[in-house]
């Protein structure tokens, strides 16, 4: 005897079918219309043609890409550097901020003054400041190079952005936490080594690696300094031109060079999000 | 070959006491007042960057009728029928002057070199300037004595974006090093007088006031001769503008009658002769 689906339950079932099929059909006409009317009004623009020519030209596209390239190069080796210094002095501020030991109330006090001042000061001010003003103190061990002097004002800037946002990390775990630590018998350090800090950097890892891709973007700013990077290169190739489009291929390269780490950061979420709700931390 | 800030105020007085801009340019070339098709009628309206640069022009005030572009802009209007009190300014950056599309101006004055590639993008007035450029450099830096190319070879040198200075660098003195790049010239004098860079490429009257009156110790190595088919300014114009054929007529007008000479000479005339660099 085979299954006989109730009457109610074959209706139920064409009328989910019908409502589909009416969505289905709803979007495509909305996404056709949207786009049409997109395309009349851009392309019928009466600027239109020049507007292409001069974004979007094939022929100065490929003539920018090679120096763009290479001035993406500076940017990449920027930001990795900077990236790798950001996060230890994001950490030991943020520890330091975090301190309770009166003995370090002075460099608590340091490390607020610290991430007060340059997360307040705008990244172009710092980089004018140390990259003309450290040189013009002619000092002859300090090095007069735009990229390094460069990267410098990027570290100073950002680690005080990270070092807050690992800060938070570390006062949002339980203090509890700690307590059970040292109830086990870890010390102090111990305690914040295998206790809170892995429970901190998980918490805040998302919006670290926001302020990554931030750092990404903003490494072409040394270039107020004199280094040709990515941005500059496409700068000085519509000088030449008057055509932008080597600006639109620094973009395009600038996206391709943030997609990889912004994927990283949603898997890496997804992933968190799906252990806490086994876990039934929801 | 060290200029005195003195000599460049000298000329500023000088000059200023009787305002070529205004007095020369034959008015019989001039079309009937107010006719051609600007941007609002009876009015020229001229675009220029902000700040705008001595001795292009004084003291920041495009207005004034004094430096060399201040004066050229207000003789070609004269040469197009407006007299001074029809001229309106307004500020555009060299990015508002590139792109594409209508511009905020009739036309833009504002040391912009003429090359067929832009030419596809704005319309340029027949040149009012041949430009040569120079390299100028401090009196304790490395390259205070060269004389040739070659010795600017093993230089780092620095230019400002979007200039014929940059391509200077990349294409006639080819230095060894990367050249560093600034956004004005300003900042590219600023990283001259702190060492970072060993020599900074201008054009020649920008190079003389730079070495004369903002560095302390400033001195000019040389000039570069110019390529062939030469560097001129041009007014920018939107592309196909209406106005074009009318701005060229009056600068060639104005070229005819000795007057962009004359404008030189009062503007430029601290630009002197500078050792040329082979």
């Amino acid at each position: 005897m085979s299954y006989q689906p109730s009457a109610l339950r074959i209706e139920r079932e064409a009328a989910r079918r019908r409502a589909s099929r009416h969505s289905t059909i709803v979007a495509l006409i909305s996404t056709l219309v949207i786009a049409l009317v997109l395309t009349i009004v851009v392309a019928g623009a009466p600027g239109f043609k020049l507007v292409r020519e001069s974004f979007f030209s094939w022929h100065y596209a490929v003539s920018a890409f090679p120096h763009v390239l290479s001035g993406l190069w500076l940017n990449l080796r920027v930001m990795i550097i900077a990236e790798f210094f950001v996060l230890i002095f994001g950490l030991l501020i943020a520890l330091a901020r975090t301190s309770h030991s009166p003995i370090l109330y002075p460099v608590r006090l340091l490390a607020t003054i610290y991430t007060d001042i340059f997360r307040g000061l705008p990244l172009l001010l710092v980089l004018l400041l140390i990259g003309f003003g450290v040189p013009g103190l002619q000092i002859s061990w300090i090095t007069n190079s735009a990229v390094v002097l460069g990267t410098v004002s990027l570290v100073l800037t950002y680690s005080a952005y990270v070092a807050e946002v690992i800060r938070a990390g570390i006062e949002a775990v339980n203090p509890a936490q700690r307590m059970a630590g040292r109830a086990l018998g870890l010390t102090q350090a111990q305690t914040q080594r295998y206790v809170v800090l892995p429970q901190a950097l998980r918490k805040v890892t998302p919006p670290l690696l926001n302020d990554l891709v931030s750092l990404q973007k903003d490494s072409g700013l040394i270039s107020v300094l004199g280094a040709i990077d990515a941005i500059r290169s496409a700068q000085i190739e519509t000088a030449q031109s008057f055509n932008f489009t080597p600006y639109v291929v620094a973009g395009v390269l600038f996206v391709a060079l943030t997609i990889p780490l912004t994927r990283f950061t949603d898997w890496l979420t997804r992933k968190q999000d799906r252990a806490r709700v086994q876990q039934g931390q929801w | 070959m060290k200029k005195k800030l003195g000599i460049a105020v000298t000329v500023v007085a000088l000059a200023s006491s009787l305002s070529i801009g205004f007095t020369a340019t034959g008015a019989n070339a001039a079309s009937k007042a107010g006719s051609l098709p600007t941007l609002s009628q009876g009015t020229l309206t001229i675009g220029t960057d902000d700040p705008a640069y001595t001795p292009w022009f004084d003291n920041n005030k495009p207005a004034n009728g004094k430096g060399f572009e201040s004066a050229i802009a207000y003789a070609v209007a004269k040469q197009l029928g407006y007299p001074a009190s029809k001229v309106k300014w307004v500020k555009a950056s060299f990015n508002t002057v590139i792109q594409p599309g209508k511009k905020a101006f009739d036309f833009d004055i504002n040391e912009v070199s003429i090359t067929p590639e832009r030419a596809k993008a704005v319309d340029f007035s027949t040149g009012y300037y041949d430009v040569a450029q120079a390299v100028i450099t401090t009196t304790k830096s490395k390259i205070a004595k060269a004389k040739t190319l070659a010795d600017l070879a093993n230089a780092k040198l620095g230019a400002s974006v979007g200039s014929t200075s940059y391509s200077t660098i990349t294409d006639v003195i080819k230095p060894k090093g990367k050249p560093s790049v600034f956004d004005t010239n300003d900042l590219a004098t600023a990283a001259l007088k702190n060492g970072q860079i060993d020599g900074l490429v201008l054009d020649l009257p920008t190079a003389f006031y730079v070495a004369g009156a903002e560095l302390s110790n400033g001195l000019i190595v040389g000039q570069f001769a110019p390529k062939a088919g030469s560097d001129q300014f041009g007014l920018v114009l939107t592309k196909g503008s209406a106005l074009t054929k009318s701005v060229s007529a009056a600068v060639n007008a104005l070229r005819a009658n000795g007057t962009l000479k004359a404008i030189a000479a009062k503007w430029l005339a601290s630009v002197g002769g500078a050792p040329l660099l082979k």
